[in-house]
């Protein structure tokens, strides 16, 4: 493909509460053996975008963990690569990101040394699958300078955490309003975005002089009447992960057996690093009913309408409920949990109870020492 | 300058014929295991465990799957810059072109392979058992006892050893005598083919020994270098090792995984097994099903019942299905309301609705008693059973089959329908 990529990883949101004290947004475990950023990367190489940049920023540990090795998305190649950049001090800067165009700015040379003519940037938060051609198709073929690409939310949803969106006739977009107060449309961008890549490094260089540092608030939301932005309006499943409860009810949806079907069995498919784990072994007394359970763990106890990610270890009489346990957490014995999101690494001890009212969420974050000496 | 200590060379080309239409299309080696895993991942796992970075893979019978599923070793990470794994198919010269007629011709074939790493030692490995080594504490016990060759042996139940070739040796634990599956045995310790030679020896030997028909270590270089009085040692191994050799040791040790506490544990931390994931999403139990003792790989959808049994990677197990004590292999399918008793199903076989395999009185099977035993279903990989058949004991299928296939809608117990592959 004709572009290369840029995944901003860098951001925290207080609507995570406290599963952001551990990792960035985009490492935020996923369906039970991925992590975020798996589809937004999965994404571009499955367009063939074989030059990917990372930018990362807060809390990069575990997302670093995870992309040491390009290999699992197939970026490790001699043409192109998976490159990871964080902020440097360097003779001419000694900021952080100040924003995703500064992140850009402060990278321009990843931009200005690249050949390909377009860009496609998205977030790593987002939980979809999309062939960046098509947007790149639509993109040439209105002659865009930007283009969006947008969800329509079903009626009922709130759309004031995202950048709302009026579109007219053509798909050109002619209102922005960044994180409304009151929505008036529930039309969104979803955070991806192409761009001719010359434009790019026009309207970073100009946003950096005039100490501007953000790509929505700065660059798409001052330039919409100056500038064609165009918005691609995507039909197929798209998910935003950056709120407990989004990021409860995006992970609760792969129960459902279309959701499993996209993602899991229909081409193309989603990578993620593999850990080498052994398959999940159910031991006499266990009872599981609909629930997802990834590899490495090892079940005692009762599960239901729960996601068991990775390497979970359920003891003798315990009842999971409407849960999802991430990576590695040890459970003991005669623990009952209902309605919560379990911390990975965690050891829940014996006997514990946590139950959140149906309707609620409760985050458990335990930090028990896991071998007692 | 291009050096290796040691270098492995893993005999991987045979057939494992008593493993009947499970090696149809594919060699043993490539035969997958404990549901996620193919037998070759224990061999491999442990070279790069114990730190060999290097080794020669001998492939002959039914290479492809063994190809793809190595391919620049990746998932070991056997994807060296000097080093890693090779593929080694017998190949064509100028003046004589022949298949590996054994094993030591075999890796006769290769001596320029190994003259390449420049090696000290040469380990010598098989591919057909289940088992966690640490090589170089064998390495160290052999450079102790500055050997020649070291065999790795294991200490076997007396009144089984006779099923085995057993060394008879010194308190030194240097080799006397050998003996090929003797009726009264002296010694219970048996050789596990797997063997450290110092390089020098190997070469002279090979060389030496080249135009034996059917060149074989032990019958052959091992005795000759015995014989000429090479220091030849046994080093003692006690751990898990199983041969997977018979449907029936297949069967078994693919069931022992499920044990609350498996002998042999795959869930430690240390020494881990590696294999080639193709599949990488969770499993999804269904709100009907019914799991009580098994493994389950990645990718599977059970809405049935799985009772002791082992599930490959994206295996699909109908509504109303019932699994017990059965091995189902990589994206298999089971129809509703099917019961599947004591069967191997290998890879990407549908198994239609309503069936019942594993039914009646155990019948010596009429082509190959000595294969198709145990009171086991066998299925060949790619296999299609037709909805509302049954399916007795010992009985063996592979291809395509039809309704009209099965008199009365019974295969009986010891019959067979092979369509496909080799016998």
């Amino acid at each position: 493909m004709r572009a290369i990529g840029i995944v901003l990883a860098g951001g925290n949101s207080n609507k995570m509460g406290e599963l952001s004290n551990k990792r960035a947004i985009a490492a935020m475990p996923m369906a039970g053996s991925y992590r975020s950023i798996d589809f937004a990367l999965s994404s571009m190489s499955n367009s063939h975008i074989q030059k990917v940049a990372v930018f990362t920023q807060y809390n990069a540990k575990s997302l670093n963990e995870h992309l040491n090795s390009s290999k699992w998305w197939d970026f490790g190649r001699k043409q192109g690569g998976l490159y990871v950049f964080t902020p440097t001090i360097t003779a001419d800067n000694g900021f952080w990101y100040r924003g995703t165009a500064d992140a850009m700015a402060q990278n321009i040379s990843f931009l200005k040394n690249s050949h390909e003519p377009y860009v496609v940037i998205a977030s790593g938060d987002g939980i979809y699958k999309l062939d960046f051609n098509k947007v790149l198709e639509y993109h040439i073929a209105k002659k865009a300078d930007i283009t969006i690409v947008t969800k329509t939310l079903p009626e009922g949803e709130d759309a004031t955490r995202f950048g709302v969106v009026k579109v007219d006739a053509d798909g050109r977009i002619e209102e922005f309003e960044e994180k409304p107060v009151v929505a008036t449309e529930n039309t969104i961008s979803t955070g991806i975005y192409v761009i001719r890549r010359r434009q790019l490094i026009e309207l970073i260089e100009k946003a950096k002089q005039e100490e501007r540092h953000d790509f929505v608030k700065d660059i798409l939301v001052r330039y919409k009447n100056l500038k064609k932005i165009y918005a691609y309006n995507l039909d197929s499943y798209w998910s935003n992960i950056a709120s407990v409860e989004s990021y409860y009810k995006t992970n609760m949806a792969f129960l459902q057996p279309e959701m499993r079907d996209y993602f899991f069995r229909q081409y193309p498919d989603i990578y993620s690093k593999v850990q080498d784990l052994p398959p999940a072994k159910y031991n006499q007394g266990s009872c599981v009913k609909n629930s997802l359970v990834s590899s490495g763990c090892i079940i005692n106890g009762n599960i239901e309408n729960s996601i068991l990610f990775k390497e979970v270890y359920v003891g003798n009489n315990v009842t999971i409920k409407n849960s999802i346990i991430l990576n590695d957490v040890y459970i003991g014995d005669n623990t009952h949990i209902e309605n919560c999101i379990v911390e990975s690494r965690d050891t829940i001890r014996a006997n514990t109870t946590h139950i959140a009212e149906p309707g609620q969420i409760k985050v458990v974050i335990e930090k028990n020492e896991r071998y007692v000496i | 300058m291009i050096k290796k200590e040691m270098i492995a060379m893993l005999l991987a080309g045979g057939q494992g014929s008593r493993l009947g239409v499970l090696t149809a299309d594919v060699a043993k080696p490539a035969v997958s295991f404990g549901g996620k895993y193919r037998i070759i991942d224990f061999p491999l796992s442990n070279c790069i465990n114990s730190g060999v970075d290097t080794v020669g893979v001998l492939t002959q019978y039914q290479p492809l799957r063994l190809n793809t599923h190595i391919g620049i070793g990746i998932p070991w990470d056997l994807d060296r810059n000097v080093g890693g794994v090779s593929i080694l198919p017998p190949y064509e010269k100028s003046t004589s072109s022949e298949w590996y007629t054994g094993t030591a011709n075999a890796i006769y074939q290769n001596l320029q392979y190994m003259e390449y790493y420049n090696p000290d030692y040469v380990l010598i490995l098989g591919g057909d058992h289940i088992y966690k080594m640490d090589y170089e504490v064998m390495l160290e016990f052999h450079k102790e006892n500055n050997a020649d060759i070291t065999l790795a042996t294991i200490p076997v139940p007396m009144e089984e050893a006779s099923r085995f070739g057993v060394a008879i040796t010194d308190e030194s634990k240097r080799i006397l005598e050998f003996e090929e599956k003797p009726a009264k045995p002296r010694s219970n310790l048996a050789s596990m083919g797997i063997y450290i030679f110092t390089w020098s020896v190997l070469r002279e030997a090979l060389i030496t020994l080249k135009d034996q028909p059917g060149c074989d270590f032990g019958k052959h270089i091992i005795p000759y270098c015995h014989e000429r009085g090479d220091r030849v040692f046994a080093y003692e191994y006690n751990g898990y090792w199983k041969d997977v050799g018979t449907l029936g040791s297949y069967w078994e040790s693919n069931m022992e995984l499920i044990d609350l506490i498996p002998e042999f544990n795959l869930y430690e931390e240390f020494w881990k097994i590696y294999t080639k994931t193709d599949s990488i999403p969770p499993q999804f139990i269904a709100a009907d099903a019914v799991i009580d003792k098994a493994i389950i790989s990645e990718g599977a959808e059970i809405f049935g019942e799985v009772h002791n049994s082992v599930i490959g990677p994206d295996v699909y197990v109908g509504p109303g299905a019932v699994i017990r004590d059965s091995i189902i292999m990589k994206s298999s399918r089971i129809g509703a309301g099917t019961v599947v008793d004591k069967a191997i199903v290998a890879e990407n076989v549908t198994v239609g609705e309503n069936c019942e395999l594993g039914i009646g009185e155990e019948v010596p099977n009429e082509m190959r008693a000595d294969i198709y035993g145990f009171g086991l279903v066998t299925i060949g990989e790619n296999s299609v059973i037709p909805d509302n058949v049954k399916i007795g004991k010992n009985t063996a299928i592979s291809g395509e089959t039809t309704a009209d296939e099965y008199p009365n809608g019974v295969l009986e117990s010891g019959k067979v329908i092979i369509k496909a592959g080799d016998r």
